[in-house]
């Protein structure tokens, strides 16, 4: 239960409490969270006095789910049912995992996205998300003392519409209001540009664990512009780690008898790199299960050389993003480093050689990206006056159609500026066709088996005319956190046909109420408590920004009689939120928004012409 | 209650109808828009405002990236001004441009297997002193009534010069993998 919040003797109650928002990098390794304390962003530290929580999850047989370094630790003794970088899983289908290699789960083949048979049932990586993201609410809400109203979840810039929806609904699962999903790297430069108060165009190097993201960013005036982004969703840290036990494994003839054995022998090669950012030469010993042991040793030169080709294969989507960004080299006046993976000196010398200048390390790689997107909680959750800074961030991958011969027609470009909606009009193949296939594919591929396919849907009914006559519009529309939705509709002869679709791996919204309301009673906690508080959350921070603006506006922009109603309304939202029926709340909180539309669109409409004058409506009632 | 679609592009950021624009004016007019409209400002509000300014927001996105590009501008001028480019339909065009063009796209594929990196580089070179004339072409054309409809055909060669361009950097990528 949330602790209601009391002013200081004296002091006049803020306009709003401050709210409880939080920051959250769920990343390939490890996760964290963070908040924004008087002012300054920093880390939430966990119980056992680390900022980090090791993104793995062990499922046990009695139904028991051990999150964080425990989890981890147990990784050799029981890696089928111990789920580690699960990131790499998220909205994948089981062709995209294959590529990973030899993993000791049991994954099974579903419609996708794959899932992992485990001694606590079948789990699919949306589910593996949501209880690291569940231990990192608790551990917020205890730090807190508090419920929070929301968080700004990170993905990798290179993140698929899949990927990106995956991740929104693991949010959902864990109860956690989703405020935006950020990109990593532009969260990094938020994290930075606010510290150093920099101006400029700047790239942003983000080598994960899993993932590597470039993104080229523009800093100015409180405006982050994303220019470009790319990168490599397939190339991070762990592949150093499987390099060097590839390497020994040959050298040392090491035959590893099953998954624990490999396990044992890639957390050794992780430790080794690690230790090869200071030292010149490691040795280790490494145990293995038929009680064999080996002594091993890596020099930094070594893997430096094993490794060469990883690094370079980062250069690549630097220069095609350099190139989205039409911008060369010189142009950069900065290159931020983010994620554990850049401690490694040969990726900075690397870095540093293409960029002619030295990566800026000053904070913490690890935990850059969980402070940036702090930072953006606190804004989006209204706690700081959004003026002093704004996110352009952009999609990183081009959308399109599939049209005849199975090629890609791009219907909107990659590193466009979101929000973003583009219509495009098609037409019928043959004569007296009545139906339209529309298959709607993500990636830069000129074919379409070679791009990502996200959601296929029939548009019907469409009145028979000989071929070429019809005019089917396809509208796809991509939101501020980069998911898509699509439409069609076909406007010839009067006839509309409307289908919406969300991509997706297949879940529907009613399949994530069912997973929502599974995983409440298994943690014993009560749905219906939750599902009020969740609904009382919102009614109030309508009632709060309704006031607000009526108190604004409410005398310019208002009859008296619409003034009236919009009070009846909102007096009758406050009477319906103080009871304890969540469905009547819910009802009465659209009722309030519908009778409210009119009045924002104004609201919007006297905003624009004042953004268009150059003047605010503040500098209008103070002169 | 959507945005005011009626506007064009140019009235949306109070910019004069006129494909010759002060650049800098419209970035100023995009980002102080989007200072106000972005769903980002709206998180803690209503959802009817909340898809007011998504909304909004992709309206200033669309119009900026159109004005942005000289060709996108041209051709959004001459469709407002009633012209069509007829991209799609009319495929005539001047034989000496379509043998340059041809040309050209073979020594980018010459230059790209050979990999000849300089060669590239002076084809794209080449290619931008093309597209700078063209695009002056384009704005005095644009600038008389008179004229518009004869610029029809330089946006046409204007999109085959695009075309090239991207060409030029897919070779530019094959090269650098």
């Amino acid at each position: 239960m949330a602790l209601l919040q009391i002013a200081e003797p004296g002091e006049a109650t803020a306009p709003h409490q401050h709210r409880l928002a939080v920051g959250i990098d769920l990343g390939t390794t490890n996760s964290l969270v963070a908040t924004v304390k008087s002012g300054a962003a920093v880390v939430l530290i966990n119980h056992d006095g680390d900022p980090l929580l090791p993104s793995a999850v062990r499922y046990e047989r009695d139904g028991g789910v051990i999150v964080g370094h425990a989890a981890r630790a147990a990784q050799a003794e029981d890696p089928e049912n111990t789920i580690v970088s699960v990131k790499r899983f998220m909205g994948r289908g089981i062709a995209d995992v294959a590529k990973y290699g030899a993993l000791p789960y049991r994954f099974v083949d579903a419609p996708g996205m794959v899932k992992i048979e485990t001694v606590a049932g079948i789990k699919s990586p949306v589910d593996v998300s949501a209880e690291i993201l569940r231990v990192l609410r608790k551990q917020a809400e205890e730090s807190l003392a508090g419920e929070l109203v929301g968080a700004v979840i990170t993905v990798p810039a290179y993140f698929d519409d899949a990927q990106r929806q995956a991740t929104k609904d693991a949010a959902s699962l864990a109860g956690i209001n989703v405020l935006r999903l950020l990109n990593e790297p532009t969260a990094a430069a938020v994290a930075y540009g606010l510290d150093n108060a920099s101006e400029g165009t700047f790239a942003v190097f983000d080598l994960g664990g899993g993932t590597f993201d470039i993104s080229i960013l523009r800093l100015a005036k409180g405006i982050f512009e994303v220019l470009a982004t790319n990168g490599d969703s397939g190339l991070g840290g762990d592949d150093f780690d499987q390099a060097i036990g590839a390497h020994w494994r040959n050298a040392y003839g090491i035959a590893a008898a099953d998954h624990r054995d490999t396990r044992r022998l890639l957390m050794k090669a992780r430790e080794v790199k690690e230790l090869l950012t200071t030292q010149e030469t490691v040795e280790t010993v490494l145990p293995l299960s038929y009680g064999q042991e080996f002594r091993l040793k890596l020099s930094r030169q070594e893997f430096h050389a094993m490794t060469a080709s990883l690094v370079l294969r980062t250069l690549k989507p630097v220069r095609k993003a350099l190139r989205d960004a039409k911008l060369s080299i010189t142009d950069i006046d900065g290159v931020v480093m983010v994620g554990g993976a850049t401690r490694m000196p040969h990726v900075q010398k690397a870095i540093a050689a293409f960029f002619g200048k030295s990566p800026l390390n000053n904070l913490d790689p690890d935990k850059v990206v969980a402070l940036g997107a702090a930072i953006q909680a606190n804004v989006l959750a209204g706690n700081r006056a959004a003026e002093d800074l704004l996110l352009l961030d952009v999609i990183p991958l081009s959308l399109g159609l599939e049209t005849m011969g199975g090629l890609t027609e791009k219907v909107i470009p990659r590193n466009a500026t979101i929000p973003v909606a583009r219509r495009q009009e098609f037409t019928t193949f043959k004569d007296g066709q009545t139906a339209m296939s529309i298959h709607v594919v993500q990636g830069e591929r000129e074919l379409v088996k070679d791009c990502r396919s996200l959601a296929r849907f029939e548009l019907r009914g469409i009145p028979p005319m000989v071929a070429g006559a019809a005019r089917v519009q396809v509208m796809f529309q991509v939101d501020a956190d980069g998911l898509l939705s699509v439409s069609a509709r076909e406007a010839v002869s009067g006839v509309e046909t409307r289908v919406e679709v969300k991509p997706s791996y297949g879940l529907t919204d009613a399949e994530i109420a069912a997973m929502l309301k599974a995983s409440f009673s298994h943690a014993d906690e009560d749905a219906q408590a939750r599902a009020l508080f969740e609904q009382r959350v919102e009614a109030a921070r309508m009632i709060e920004a309704l006031q607000s603006a009526l108190k604004k506006d409410g005398d310019i922009l208002l009859a008296g009689d619409e003034l009236a109603g919009i009070e009846a309304a909102l007096a009758s939202l406050a009477q319906v939120a103080a009871g304890a029926d969540h469905r009547a709340i819910k009802d009465s909180i659209s009722s309030l928004s519908g009778a409210t539309e009119d009045f924002a669109a104004r609201r919007m409409d006297r905003s624009v012409a004042d953004a268009l004058r150059g003047r605010k409506l503040e500098d209008l009632k103070i002169s | 209650m959507s945005p005011d679609f009626t506007k064009n592009h140019f009235e949306l950021f109070a910019l004069p109808v006129s494909f010759d624009i002060d650049t800098q004016a419209l970035e100023r007019a995009y980002r102080d828009l989007l200072r106000e409209v972005h769903p980002d400002r709206f998180a803690a509000a209503s959802d009817a405002e909340k898809r007011l300014a998504a909304q909004w927001a992709m309206r200033a996105n669309e119009g900026y990236q159109t004005l942005k590009s000289p060709l996108k501008r041209g051709r959004y001028f001459l469709r407002i001004n009633g012209i069509d480019t007829e991209e799609e339909t009319n495929t005539a065009m001047p034989v000496d441009f379509l043998q340059q063009q041809m040309e050209w796209r073979e020594a980018v594929v010459e230059a790209r297997s050979a990999r000849d990196e300089a060669r590239l580089d002076a084809l794209a070179a080449h290619r931008l002193d093309e597209e700078k004339i063209m695009f002056e072409t384009l704005q005095l054309q644009l600038s008389a009534s008179a004229m518009l409809s004869a610029a029809r055909l330089t946006v046409r060669k204007l999109r085959f010069i695009e075309k090239l361009g991207e060409e030029i950097d897919d070779a530019f990528e094959a090269l650098s993998a």
